[in-house]
């Protein structure tokens, strides 16, 4: 299967399910933002995810895009390194117009994985994986944006948050002109268009997730708004 | 007027394939600014065999940036700190006197060292032979207006096809890869319609021979394209991807 076999085919696994994941992010994103205005449409969105069986579907995908990506990161790193060779140059320079996060990908990308588990131990446990099979029977799995609120009125958890989006930010930058690039999808005229589109989108997406996250804090750790829970 | 500098030299230096190299200083001394980098070293390597030591084993040929036989890791850059240059047209008047510069060969699996400076760069022939040309016998020269090619085409063509194979992609490259110039080799034919008849083929036994040899897989970081002596562009790269992608969905 070319897909596994050739250089071009694990990078080609790489960029679409690379561009998989910022569709999901895009997607999450969006979602986030009706928490600032209204933690009521919050719920009401993870009322409509919750358990139900497309979404079940969507992210056992979603999982799956995930694995593969980082599956095929440590694979082709590995086999990187062993092409570079056992001896290493004494002195070595970055050239000018190289990214310092395309140098660092498998770096940023294990950074993004360890907030990702911390991610999932405060929100998806106590939410998806709790309606399925209640594993945290004190937490209401349905009333989401209790959950989320009372997180992020902690500074020290936003500012956590705002170093992963920082890395994922990075990651972004590189990552998604490396992946149309990759799909062969690219040339003399688009090679810049693409870096600044992926530039201003890594930065909506960022910007979107920090906004949330300094917003929550604003609202509920400064101005001191009561935190709405829903009736248990 | 003419410039003298002094320089400190930290050559690297190794018997054969196998045998552990290290770092050896040299000092030279009136090296002219207005010689190139090649011309120092055999200053260098005159002055070794007046000592009755064994000169440094460094690759060169034409010396005039078109042959594609020098190499070096210097300062940390192939082919010097100097862009869009081979070494041998690296002036010395680019260092300054006292200067210590680090002298190293290509670092890569791919290309392991033979001797001090010199590594076996055969894999690239490898790689060409597996199908970087036309099988067709085309006869003799048509009229030029016979089969016409936009002269954008031409000019992607004939930028690609001005890579000198010296490996200087593979050394900067942190995953070891030759991509830039597999898809320079690839690119310079696909772009003409004497080539594009084959395209498909030579783009899946170039990359299967590329893979084969144990060169890396590229991650786009373009230190390629910034260090290669012929500025051969990125972009070539994407078109490999493009053409080999299409090759296999046609499989």
């Amino acid at each position: 299967m070319w897909l596994t076999n050739s250089s071009i085919g694990r990078k080609v696994v790489m960029s679409v399910s690379g561009l998989f994941l910022v569709l999901f992010l895009t997607f999450h994103m969006c979602m986030n933002l009706a928490l600032v205005f209204s933690p009521e449409a919050y719920n009401a969105i993870c009322g409509f995810l919750g358990a139900r069986w497309y979404t079940l579907a969507l992210t056992a995908v979603l999982a799956a895009g995930f694995v593969v990506h980082i599956i095929f990161a440590f694979w082709l790193t590995l086999q990187n390194r062993k092409a570079r060779g056992t001896d290493r140059y004494a002195v070595n320079v970055r050239p000018q117009g190289v990214e310092w996060s395309s140098q660092n990908m498998l770096v940023l990308g294990i950074i993004v994985i360890l907030f990702l588990i911390i991610h999932m131990a405060q929100f998806w446990f106590k939410m998806q994986l709790n309606e399925l099979a209640n594993v945290c029977p004190d937490v209401n799995p349905h009333d989401g944006s209790y959950l989320v609120i009372s997180e992020f009125k902690n500074w020290w958890m936003v500012a956590l948050y705002l170093v992963w989006f920082v890395a994922l930010w990075f990651h972004l930058t590189h990552g998604f002109w490396s992946a149309l690039h990759t799909i062969g999808f690219n040339n003399n005229t688009w090679f810049n268009r693409w870096k600044v589109i992926g530039n201003v989108f890594a930065t909506i997406i960022c910007l979107g997730f920090a906004f949330v996250a300094v917003a929550l804090y604003v609202q509920y750790g400064v101005l001191g708004w009561e935190v709405p829970q829903m009736a248990h | 007027m003419e410039k003298t500098i002094d320089l400190t030299l930290k050559v690297w230096r190794q018997r054969d394939r196998k045998a552990k190299g290290q770092f050896e200083t040299y000092n030279v001394k009136g090296i002219s600014t207005d010689s190139s980098f090649l011309e120092m070293l055999d200053v260098l390597n005159e002055q070794l065999i007046n000592e009755g030591k064994e000169p440094v084993v460094f690759d060169h040929d034409c010396r005039e940036g078109i042959c594609g036989m020098c190499s070096l890791y210097i300062n940390g850059h192939p082919h010097g700190p100097d862009s869009a240059i081979t070494t041998c047209q690296l002036h010395m008047r680019k260092f300054k006197n006292g200067d210590t510069i680090t002298i190293e060969p290509w670092r890569s699996a791919g290309f392991p060292v033979i001797r001090d400076l010199m590594v076996d760069r055969t894999a690239y022939d490898q790689i060409i032979a597996a199908g970087g040309y036309t099988s067709i016998n085309v006869g003799g020269a048509q009229d030029a207006n016979a089969v016409l090619i936009p002269k954008t085409d031409a000019d992607e063509a004939m930028d690609a096809a001005s890579c000198i194979g010296c490996g200087a992609c593979v050394a900067a490259c942190k995953n070891g890869s030759a991509m830039l110039f597999v898809s320079a080799k690839v690119s310079q034919l696909a772009l003409l319609p004497q080539g594009r008849v084959e395209a498909a083929r030579r783009a899946r036994a170039m990359v299967a021979k590329m893979d084969e040899l144990g060169f890396g897989n590229c991650t786009n970081t373009g230190a390629c394209a910034a260090e290669c002596p012929k500025s051969v562009s990125l972009s070539n790269i994407a078109r490999l991807n493009r053409e080999f992608i299409k090759a296999k969905l046609q499989d």
